[in-house]
């Protein structure tokens, strides 16, 4: 064993943090493959999981299943086929509509929660904080059935309030409601979350910025606006993001809702509906894969507009 | 010395006390407390407790209560007990099996996740090796992928290898985050000194020692972050599973529940929903308490993922 080994290791440098000098030797060395040692697990199940399902849906939405034939390759028939789906366009309609009303309001809300606690005129501030991120810790399922009975006729708030009332003033499972009831439980999942990460991202502002904006005489609200919400645009555009990710793959509350709203959610209210429902019911794999890929590619780009939009605005 | 010390504090404290009146200036850093802006939290508060309170409340009530009297007030027995007892004796036992799955999926599952996050994290921060940037890119990138749209690929390549309807097709998807990689990435360049590593090379140390000696103590911190929110994650899961079991002994809670509630709403209606309300209770204790006590974890993990980008 001699020092060789470790003295052409020298390309064990913290990623990015490395001084300029040993950078330049490092890629006139030989390949040091000491890092594989570590990523190989991860990236193996990754492929297992991640690579090869996603290259099998684009291999299946190429072909199609017939009972005359069997399996044929089609080419994009069934892309084709699922630009003129009313079904299919009806689920991407109603999940569009779900994230340009449901993510404002959510991360709205979330924005105000987080000054409040930020702002450090709250009494009690601790408690705000862990209470209202709690839902978070709820599985979706669980809180979906606990809405679920809240909006119920038969023994849920809503029939207390609606008797109280005189009349039948809330209708949380009606064909008109039942979008919105989502949004609400949706928005109660994750508002706390939301405002988890606008707090944490204030909590990095340095407190000499407040003491200058005190010196030049600066309010509340110019504090917010001057300071405080652009220093958070990055963690504004993450929550953004997550958010679109989230809306576009809509299924658990749906699906979970469904048996109390028979009539109202369709086996293709959204496209991810759609594509389960293909899958387990209808057996049509192919036409299920190609559902989910156009729904991903969409979802990504959307995404990847969003990221670039947010780092620009940060650029100016 | 020390009361010397706390002397001085409290002066301090009183000095600020006494300008804190109404006539004090206005200051960012050091506000007055606003009532009116505490009560407006209150609404937020309200607002993420009812369904809880409810869903507690509820638990100790009949199934004749449930349906007769007010939804955030106690029935006329107090049943809790009893629901209980039913839940986990229902159908010989069923959701103590729920509960042993999810437990199953959650310490394999979001421990093996943590374990090979904790893994590749470290060795993407502290290594330079061919396919570095590639490797970086495939999978932030796949952050981006909607999970759903693989969900069922990947069922259909496991009951081809013969996975679905076993413990595995839930483990083995569940082992995979990388919002968990990236933390530790994260972690890794912020808490692990190079020049450590360097002085465990000279002495002779292997990587792998390096690691599990000294590397692994100064991670801890967000490793437990990791482990946290992995088995909220494992413990959430519900659309895997759906897709994944169709026998009801290899049900998470999730499934189970929904399955539960399916059964007291459908057509041919079983009135189980004390059930359905008792083990939805069952279900969110342990993860809401794991929450209250790793509090600091959460909340610096929840920052190191929104500021670094």
């Amino acid at each position: 064993m001699t020092t060789t080994p470790y003295a052409a290791r020298t390309g064990h440098q913290e990623a990015g943090g490395a001084t300029a000098a040993p950078a330049i030797t490092i890629r006139r060395r030989k390949a040091d493959w000491t890092g594989w040692l570590f990523t190989w697990p991860f990236a193996l199940v990754f492929v297992l999981v991640f690579i090869t399902p996603l290259l099998y849906a684009l291999w299946l939405s190429l072909f199609q299943n017939q009972l005359v034939g069997g399996n044929s390759f089609v080419g994009l028939a069934n892309y084709v086929t699922a630009f003129q789906d009313p079904s299919f366009w009806d689920g991407f309609g109603r999940v569009f509509g779900f994230l340009l009303i449901q993510v404002p309001i959510m991360l709205l809300l979330a924005m105000v929660a987080a000054l409040a606690i930020d702002s450090a005129r709250l009494y009690a501030t601790g408690l705000f904080r862990v209470v209202i991120f709690l839902p978070y810790a709820v599985p979706a399922v669980v809180a979906v059935l606990m809405w679920g009975f809240l909006y119920s006729d038969n023994f849920g708030l809503t029939a207390s309030i609606n008797d109280w009332l005189g009349g039948t003033v809330l209708q949380p499972f009606a064909r008109r409601w039942i979008t919105a009831s989502i949004g609400n439980i949706v928005t109660w999942e994750y508002v706390g979350y939301n405002m988890v990460i606008f707090y944490s991202a204030l909590k990095t502002i340095p407190t000499e910025l407040y003491e200058a904006a005190e010196i030049d005489g600066a309010r509340g609200w110019q504090v917010v606006r001057a300071i405080k919400l652009p220093a958070i645009r990055g963690a504004i555009v993450i929550a953004t993001i997550f958010s679109i990710i989230g809306s576009f793959q809509l299924f658990n509350e749906p699906n979970v809702l469904q048996p109390l709203a028979n009539n109202v959610i369709t086996s293709s209210f959204t496209p991810n509906m759609y594509a389960y429902n293909l899958s387990f019911a209808g057996q049509q794999y192919n036409y299920s894969a190609t559902v989910a890929i156009i729904m991903g590619v969409i979802t990504a780009v959307i995404a990847y507009v969003v990221q670039m939009r947010g780092s620009r605005k940060e650029d100016r | 010395m020390s009361t010397g010390l706390r002397t001085i504090n409290v002066k301090a404290r009183t000095g600020t006390a006494r300008t804190g009146g109404a006539r004090r200036p206005f200051s960012v850093t050091r506000p007055r407390k606003s009532v009116a802006m505490t009560l407006l939290m209150v609404l937020f508060l309200v607002y993420a407790l009812v369904p809880i309170i409810w869903l507690v409340v509820n638990a100790t009530k009949t199934q004749g209560d449930l349906f007769s009297t007010f939804g955030l007030s106690f029935g006329h027995s107090f049943a809790l007990w009893d629901n209980v007892v039913a839940t986990l004796t229902h159908d010989d036992g069923i959701f103590l099996r729920w509960l042993g799955n999810t437990l199953l999926y959650v310490v394999v599952g979001a421990g093996g996740a943590t374990f090979l996050a904790t893994l590749a994290g470290y060795g993407l921060a502290k290594f330079r090796f061919p396919g570095r940037g590639a490797y970086f890119a495939v999978v932030l990138g796949a952050v981006a992928v909607p999970g759903t749209a693989l969900a069922v690929p990947t069922f259909l390549l496991f009951s081809q290898i013969g996975l679905t309807n076993t413990p595995w097709s839930i483990i083995i998807p569940s082992l995979i985050s990388p919002f968990g990689l990236y933390l530790i990435w994260v972690y890794t360049i912020d808490s692990v000194p190079t020049e450590l590593l360097e002085a465990a090379r000279l002495d002779g140390a292997g990587e792998m020692r390096t690691f599990f000696t000294i590397s692994i103590r100064l991670l801890a911190p967000g490793i437990v972050t990791v482990a946290l929110f992995s088995v909220v994650a494992t413990w959430n899961n519900y659309f895997l599973p759906l897709i994944m079991l169709t026998d009801p002994d290899w049900y998470p809670l999730t499934v189970g529940l929904n399955q539960w509630s399916a059964q007291a709403a459908g057509v041919a209606a079983e009135p189980i929903f004390n059930l359905v309300v008792t083990g939805s209770l069952i279900t969110i204790v342990p993860i809401v308490v794991i929450f209250l006590l790793l509090q600091r974890f959460w909340q610096s993990g929840l920052s190191a993922g929104s500021v670094k980008q």
